[in-house]
């Protein structure tokens, strides 16, 4: 073995080398020329060529995911194009790292607090103008899915926040269909009524959610209407906190971790509160986990602002470098129009995004109305990037409000305070 | 890697290296060799080396993970992540103090006890009263081979406020607490039990990275000693394998020698297993310290630094960071903060560790 062959050894090398570069960088150098939020000219749906579309979900479970296997399929069948569903197991860590890659999937679930980030990110391609009949989709989603006044994504689904009674427990304490609350008051006084050994009248999760939805039911929220400034620290909120706290020094409010449920519903469901505050899909969990229980839903009661929800909902996203964005339209429009969303609707229980389909909802799903009332006016989460760890922070706050040792103007400081160093950056 | 245990060899002491030039016939030899390394080489520079340089150089940008960080893209802010992080007031360096001092007691505990735990479980399995040991052998490892998630998940249960542990204690009259919502320092606890109930002035005036003293001192959170109490179970396995393996070193004749000159179990334990065992111990204490400091999945599964951010650890805030808020460069600013962190503190732990010579 004196002498190596020298060449093979190089060339192996070099080969070796290669290939395991070319393995991971594989990625960078295709995302020149995605990102200017021009439709490719290779866009199936124009030229007629079959387009093969990737559309990854944040599904709920297997009923969703074959809801939109189903749905894709219909429209792959029609236009002769190609779908492949992706149910992603963590959604918003795939898509990252499809971005940063160059290589994202076609179409996507954008959920509000995320989406200005991917939008100022240049990651989305915008397409509100050519969403069919948009303007029937409701306003305050169409709002949440709006940057610098461009409509970037159509909404999906959309819902807020309703208040779920236990019937039972709530006819078991001598009240009646008239006693449902109105306002805050009748809401403390029920809460009241149903306190009992073991039961607290009203329990939702001690998050950023529900207490928002307060906040714009007292007249004020975390941040103002084009969410540029932090109106955290004001005395709508103030009132709103205490509100919030006197009821549960009193005991008939409740956070639900401390009465031992991981989340509203199931503080509603195992029994340990008579009310709770949650959205749409407290309504499949309740049925599967909890199915001997009896419920309805009723529009959050007003507050000195008047009656206000926070709106829940997701839009269809299209990635800038997309090469198939207008294939990828194509589909949107197929699947937002009411009888796709009508067969979602059906299948796994999302609210419809469409004004147009408030009626068919309320009468088929009589149970549900109450997460679709008032989506007019409700308004979206923060879609501020870098607000996630501070709206965290806000959830600490809380928990140290429901022990007692955060007052609520501390609370509403730190947000303040917090909220102001993300705005700045910005 | 650190967790080696690297001894001096007296040739390597003694010869002082030399350049020689190199014959023909030896530059083939170190060419076959390079030869011979290169796929490991390789996969090192491009899988471990190369991110890392990667990751550096994304801690030094604004990057919100939706471009290609080289591209020029991102913002060049220089060490201003860093400065966010450790210097700045704000709710990053607070949140980062908070995960370091969560962190340090899981640590303390977490290593002391499963040092404890696996070597007590290693003397079981290789004591020769044992009937069955190869029973006890696989059922104490069995915990290592199960996923954590899986554990995580199980613990939750047991965990809760009505949950088995609770009905156990409940049993005996212990009121327990609501594990994972209780967001108390065990310490704050005790000291409240003997009535301090509120920080001393000059702890709760005295702050450290912006975090009083007090706060601190305050000791690991219920929900805290929960999580510790997972992983000691569960790591305390793969560790009694380490142990096990020091203990069958031992030779037997030792054992018989020490006994035939009068010593006692305690004083042949104590005297002669426990210095022979020094390298385990050494070697077990310094992979339970860098796995600890990485803690991720458990928090992320069981608490997401819930409550009351008493289960926040840096490499979780790393995490939220960039995926949550976007800030890829601040997460890759926490990594390396905590790369520092385990690399000073690993060789604090050798250095104490080390062998001395008379």
């Amino acid at each position: 073995m004196r002498h190596f062959p020298r060449t093979p050894l190089a060339v192996a090398t070099a080969v070796a080398t290669a290939t395991l570069l070319a393995a991971c960088g594989s990625g960078f150098d295709d995302s020149d020329d995605g990102g200017s939020g021009e439709p490719s000219e290779a866009s199936g749906g124009d030229t007629g060529e079959p387009a093969s579309l990737t559309v990854m979900i944040g599904s709920s479970g297997e009923a969703e995911t074959v809801a939109v296997q189903e749905a894709t399929a219909r429209w792959a069948d029609e236009t002769g194009n190609e779908v492949e569903v992706i149910p992603a197991q963590d959604l918003v860590q795939q898509l990252q790292q499809g971005f940063a890659g160059g290589n994202p999937p076609d179409l996507f679930y954008v959920s509000p607090d995320r989406f200005r980030m991917f939008a100022e990110g240049g990651s989305l391609y915008p397409y509100g103008d050519q969403i069919e009949d948009a303007e029937d989709i409701y306003q305050s989603l169409r709002d949440a899915f709006t940057y610098e006044d461009e409509l970037y994504c159509a909404p999906k689904d959309g819902g807020v926040h309703a208040l779920v009674i236990d019937t039972e427990a709530w006819a078991a304490a001598g009240l009646t269909e008239a006693d449902y609350p109105q306002d805050w008051d009748q809401l403390a006084s029920v809460a009241q009524t149903l306190t009992a050994d073991g039961r607290v009248g009203l329990a939702f999760t001690g998050d950023y959610n529900p207490v928002g939805s307060f906040m714009l039911a007292g007249g004020g929220f975390f941040v103002n209407d084009d969410q540029t400034e932090v109106t955290a620290d004001t005395p709508e909120n103030l009132a709103t906190l205490e509100y919030l706290e006197q009821n549960m020094d009193a005991g008939s409010f409740a956070f639900a971790p401390n009465i031992d449920a991981a989340w509203g519903g199931e503080a509603l469901g195992s029994g340990k509160s008579a009310m709770t505050i949650e959205g749409a899909w407290i309504v499949g969990a309740l049925q599967n986990d909890f199915p001997d229980r009896q419920w309805t839903a009723v529009p959050m009661p007003a507050g000195p602002g008047g009656q206000a929800s926070t709106a829940f909902t997701n839009c269809w996203g299209i990635a800038a470098d997309s090469e198939n964005q207008a294939a990828a339209v194509d589909l949107v429009n197929f699947l937002i129009a009411p009888e796709e969303q009508q067969a979602f609707a059906e299948a796994f229980g999302p609210i419809p995004s469409r004004a147009g389909l408030a009626d068919w909802n309320a009468e088929t799903f009589p149970e549900k109305a109450a997460f679709a009332e008032g989506m007019e006016t409700a308004r979206s989460q923060v879609a501020v990037p870098g607000f996630e760890s501070v709206l965290a922070d806000f959830n600490t706050q809380l928990e140290g409000m429901a022990a007692g040792t955060v007052t609520p103007e501390q609370a509403l400081q730190a947000l303040q305070t917090n909220g102001e160093a993300v705005l700045t950056q910005e | 890697m650190t967790a080696t245990v690297t001894r001096d060899t007296p040739a390597g002491r003694t010869r002082p290296v030399r350049r020689r030039p190199v014959s023909g016939y030896r530059l083939q030899e170190r060419r076959a060799g390079w030869l011979f390394v290169a796929p490991a080489v390789i996969v090192l520079v491009v899988f471990l080396f190369a991110p890392i340089v990667m990751a550096a150089w994304v801690s030094l940008l604004d990057w919100n993970g939706q471009s290609s960080p080289f591209s020029g893209e991102a913002e060049f802010v220089g060490l201003s992540n860093y400065q966010s992080l450790l210097a700045d007031a704000g709710l990053l360096r607070g949140d980062f103090m908070l995960s370091v001092r969560n962190t340090l007691y899981y640590v303390l505990f977490n290593v002391t006890g499963v040092v404890v735990l696996s070597f007590v479980l290693a003397l079981a399995v290789n004591s020769y009263v044992l009937r069955g040991r190869s029973f006890f052998r696989t059922v104490f490892y069995f915990p290592a081979i199960t996923s954590s998630v899986a554990i995580s998940v199980l613990f939750l249960f047991l965990f809760q406020g009505s949950g088995v542990v609770n009905v156990v204690l409940s049993w005996v009259g212990i009121d327990g607490p609501t594990w994972f919502t209780d967001p108390r320092g065990v310490l704050h606890i005790v000291l409240g039990w003997a009535g301090v109930d509120a920080a001393p002035g000059a702890l709760a005036d005295t702050t450290v990275g912006g975090l009083s003293l007090w706060n601190w001192l305050s000791g690991p959170s219920v929900a805290m000693c929960a999580l510790i109490a997972l992983t000691i179970w569960a790591s305390s396995g793969t560790f009694m394998l380490f142990f096990l393996v020091g203990l069958q070193d031992i030779p037997v004749e030792l054992e018989e020698a020490a006994a035939i000159d009068g010593a006692s179990a305690w004083q042949r334990f104590r005297h002669l297993t426990l210095l022979l065992m020094r390298r385990s111990i050494v070697l077990v204490i310094t992979l339970a310290l860098i796995s600890s400091w990485q803690v991720f999945d458990q928090v992320f599964i069981l608490s997401q630094g819930a409550p009351a951010k008493t289960t926040l650890t840096p490499a979780y805030i790393s995490y939220v960071r960039s995926f949550g808020d976007g800030q890829f460069g601040v997460g890759a600013a926490v990594a390396f903060v905590l790369f520092a962190i385990i690399i000073v503190l690993t060789l604090v732990q050798r250095w104490v560790g080390r062998e001395r010579r008379a």
